[in-house]
């Protein structure tokens, strides 16, 4: 406080005594703002007390207040009394919640509406005016500090006892190294963990068994079961295959049209996956190559694929090469054929990586 | 026994004395108390932020008490019909319960997300503001980069919390997130491996996300804030130029009453309008998506508005991938360079931006005083540059759901937003420049010849011309009103702001006061200068 006071004797008047009996309240409110270096220039109320516009200001802050109470007590009423339980159809709970928000947020704007009236109308205006003292430090203080900081690291004698600082130093990093080590060692997960990104779902079993084409409620397919131009979402057949487990397995089961099949097949030999495709139908991995997403909307008069996420576009008669968009590489293709049962099974697992790229895909 | 009298009036002066024997805090509140701060309807801004962190904190507390952060399957067999019996993870049915078995919940989970999203409006409107005015400017160029890094764990917050459900479309965005860290080069399989425990979605990530979004990321927002305020705070708040307004002094209101009831009332008005919109506008209706299964998508998937300009990039980026021929070869897919380089140049840019500034003007100067966009068209400009390229991307980031609704190619919308990219920014920056040099310039003009007034003069030789009302009644040496100088403050340029008309009667049906008396000075109070002072003067210090 001390240096106020003195910055108020170079330049102000001498602070006011406020134990004189003869200064207003306003008096000493003004004079501490002086001692914070505030000058109060502007002070004016904005109704006169008593007029018929404070009276009115009062009655509808009051009456704000009061419908606030009214608000937050219907919102009682409706949580404790309103059908709230979910039924189908159009009942009265599904007024539950917009009844709730309704209450709540008029009982909370009755009450902002209501403070900012009596703080904007009703209290006097005022313009203070405050220093900033938002300059640097004077010289002095900055070297007296500085200077009471390098006395610091003499006393500390750093430089006179070299080996304190260096054995210190070399004490201390491992210990850092101590506290990140269990962070870093519990999270790491080896990402190639049974060829876990190269491999799906559909891998042949130990013995060599070809893993089955299973719909979503687990029936394997027969070829009859998709018809000329429908698609069918499938999975292998092999426990937790139609779940999350297996993220990357999901499959596109296309049923081709003729002409189309024959574009494809001739695509397939291009690449030198002749024996991919069995009849007219394909199969391609589902989960875009872009971001992941399942690409699932199948444009039969095209034959594109579509991923909703990024609007990747994938041509399925050319190897479900990309098209559009921002994908970079063809949708890998499943090697299908029919079991003696007459049953769709995966020749063997995919020949190209699934799902998004990553640094290491070769 | 003569009980001892018990004056209840002395009460509040007796503890106030007992509170200040211990503590000695009547100097410091009374400093506090007296705090000037300026004020201006775009100061409030920030506020908004403050405030639906604020509702944030209460509904969140809330939601954990009923939210469980597993992905261990369950059979649904809550309340909602539609849903009985479907096997999900017990992340998806506890929110299920949330929305449908919890008494209120819904109302709670819908306020949580309306504030997230208004939190995260208020910040990119606030931070426009803070730009376009020029309040980063030294002193406060920290506060700038903690409030640009407040926008990205603001968004990290968001993100986590969105992800929590694992609802059909949340799961779909975690599986881009995975794609995003695999696609960093060297690193990227280690890092998602790492994260997911194993590969995606692995059966840990929403628990992993829950003390993310319940302790890490919000302990972080409230350091931040709680710095971002007491900077504010220490450094005073900036204001614009004005009468007796300069560099060295803050004019405004003290602390209290006033300003804190004004502040008091606007936390409710906020807080009011989140409830309003949690009860009314239905969000992120999770029950609607069905659990997350790595096959099922539907089309207009769309994240938060303030994630959309990340995946308009994602959307727009040519599918050019980097193939590196050793050994079996290695990939940069395209995905990188969209989601992980672009934020990465967003971020230093915005935080580097006011020193760049700095250094570009050769300025190292404090400021305190608030510029006004025009009068400052190069920033003004890189600013509106800034801004298409978001809108852009924010825009591509819906290309499908503008494409349906109106019945446009796709792919045109996707080349549209290519083009655009690269080729509205540089014409915002030209447009906006000139608009700025013609507001300077008339800004200028009504300064040296007054306010236009509408009345057609004819003189004796036949010509026809406005008669202008000058701002000064000061006479020039030429007989003309002298050209007022420009302080860096509204010009008004009609005439009833110079009370030409005087103020609406007050008053519904009928007036409740005595028309005042109009005003002489364009929407500010006549202020007197500090009597002690010499030095003020209303724009000097501004150079």
């Amino acid at each position: 406080m001390s240096t106020h006071t003195e910055h108020q004797a170079q330049q102000g008047p001498e602070p006011l005594d406020v134990n004189d009996p003869r200064l207003s309240r306003f008096d000493i409110v003004q004079e501490g703002a002086r001692r914070d270096d505030i000058e109060i220039v502007h002070y004016e109320p904005q109704v006169v007390p008593g007029s018929k516009a404070e009276r009115r200001l009062t009655r509808t802050v009051a009456l704000m207040f009061l419908l606030t109470g009214v608000f937050a007590t219907a919102f009682l009423v409706v949580y404790i009394w309103w059908p709230w339980q979910w039924e189908p159809g159009t009942g009265g709970d599904k007024l539950y919640t917009p009844l709730l928000g309704v209450t709540l947020g008029l009982a909370l704007l009755g009450i902002g509406f209501g403070i900012l009236t009596w703080g904007k109308k009703l209290l006097p205006k005022e313009v203070s005016i405050q220093d900033r003292h938002d300059q640097a430090d004077d010289p002095e203080g900055r070297k007296i500090t500085g200077e009471t900081m390098l006395y610091l690291a003499d006393e500390m004698g750093v430089r006179r006892r070299p080996l304190l600082g260096i054995s210190l130093l070399a004490g201390l990093a491992p210990v850092g190294a101590v506290a990140a080590a269990p962070l870093i060692g519990g999270l790491i997960e080896q990402p190639h963990k049974n060829n876990q990104m190269f491999t799906t779902g559909f891998q042949p079993a130990e013995g060599g068994k070809k893993i089955r084409l299973i719909r979503e409620d687990g029936r394997p397919i027969r070829p009859a079961d998709v018809s000329v131009g429908g698609q069918l979402t499938v999975f292998p057949g092999i426990d937790g295959g139609v779940s999350n487990l297996h993220a990357d397995s999901p499959t596109l089961l296309i049923h081709l049209r003729e002409d189309d099949a024959q574009k494809s097949r001739a695509a397939n030999e291009r690449k030198g996956h002749g024996d991919y495709m069995w009849g007219n139908y394909v199969a391609f991995s589902k989960i875009c190559t872009h971001a992941g997403c399942p690409a699932s909307l199948y444009e039969q008069q095209t034959n594109r694929l579509l991923c909703p996420c990024h609007q990747s576009q994938f041509l399925i008669t050319d190897n479900a090469k990309p098209i559009f968009g921002p994908a970079n590489r063809p949708l890998p293709q499943l090697p299908i054929e029919v079991d003696e049962e007459g049953f769709f099974v995966a020749k063997s697992d995919y020949t190209e990586t699934i799902g998004p790229d990553f640094w290491e895909r070769p | 026994m003569k009980r001892r009298k018990f004056d209840a009036a002395a009460l509040p002066a007796k503890s106030a004395r007992a509170v200040d024997d211990r503590f000695q805090v009547a100097t410091p509140l009374r400093k506090l108390l007296n705090k000037v701060f300026p004020d201006h309807w775009s100061f409030l801004l920030g506020e908004i932020a403050l405030f639906s962190f604020i509702v944030l904190l209460l509904t969140g507390v809330f939601l954990t008490f009923f939210f469980e952060p597993a992905m261990t399957e369950v059979i649904y067999n809550g309340s909602y019909a539609p849903l009985r019996g479907t096997p999900m993870s017990a992340a998806y049915a506890s929110s299920l319960d949330i929305s449908f078995d919890v008494r209120g919940g819904l109302i709670m989970r819908q306020m949580h997300h309306w504030s997230a999203l208004l939190f995260m409006a208020a910040i990119v409107v606030h931070m426009l503001r803070v730009f376009f005015t020029g309040a980063f400017r030294k002193p406060r160029e920290t506060n700038w980069i903690i409030g640009s890094l407040l926008f990205w764990v603001g968004f990290l917050a968001g993100f986590t919390g969105y992800s929590l459900p694992d609802d059909g479309l949340s799961g779909t965005g975690l599986r881009i997130a995975s794609a995003i860290i695999l696609s960093i080069p060297v690193i990227g399989s280690w890092v998602s491996s790492s994260i997911f425990g194993g590969e995606f979605p692995g059966t840990i990530i929403i628990s992993r996300f829950f003390i993310a979004h319940v302790l890490l990321v919000p302990g972080l927002l409230v350091a931040l804030i709680s710095v971002h305020l007491g900077l504010v705070f220490k450094q005073k708040h900036t204001q614009w130029p004005g009468p007796g307004r300069t560099n060295e002094n803050v004019v405004g209101e003290r602390m209290f009453p006033r300003y804190a009831l004004k502040q008091g009332g606007f936390f409710m008005v906020v807080f009011g309008v989140i409830a309003l919109m949690g009860g009314l506008f239905q969000i992120n209706p999770i029950w609607l998506f069905g659990p997350y299964e790595a096959w099922v998508v539907s089309a207009a998937s769309q994240p938060d508005w303030y994630v959309m300009f990340l995946d308009g990039s994602t959307r727009l980026m040519p599918g050019w991938e980097i193939h590196i021929p050793i050994g079996n070869g290695y990939v940069i897919p395209p995905l990188f360079w969209p989601t992980v380089v672009l934020p990465g140049i967003l971020v230093g840019l915005s935080t580097m931006y006011p020193f760049l500034e700095a250094r570009r003007l050769k300025d190292y100067k404090h400021h305190n005083l608030l510029q006004r966009p025009r009068d400052v068209p190069a920033r003004t400009a890189v600013g509106a540059m800034a801004l298409a390229f978001y809108i852009v991307l924010t825009l591509s980031g819906a290309n499908d759901v503008i494409a349906d609704k109106f019945h446009i190619s796709l792919n045109a919308m996707t080349w549209g937003g290519r083009i655009g990219l690269l080729i509205l920014p540089p014409i915002a920056y030209y447009i906006t420049y000139r608009m700025c040099l013609g507001l300077q310039q008339h800004d200028r003009e009504v300064l040296a010849h007054g306010v236009e007034t509408g009345i057609i003069k004819r003189l004796p030789d036949g010509r026809f011309v406005e008669v202008h009302q000058p701002l000064t009644s000061a006479e020039g040496h030429d007989g003309h009103p002298p050209a007022l100088d420009y302080v860096g403050w509204v010009v008004p340029k009609k005439m009833n702001r110079l009370g030409a008309l005087g103020p609406a009667i007050r008053g519904f049906f009928y007036p409740i006061e005595k028309p005042a008396e109009a005003p002489v000075s364009p929407g500010h109070p006549p202020v007197e200068a500090r009597p002690e002072r010499e030095e003020i003067g209303s724009g000097e210090s501004r150079r």
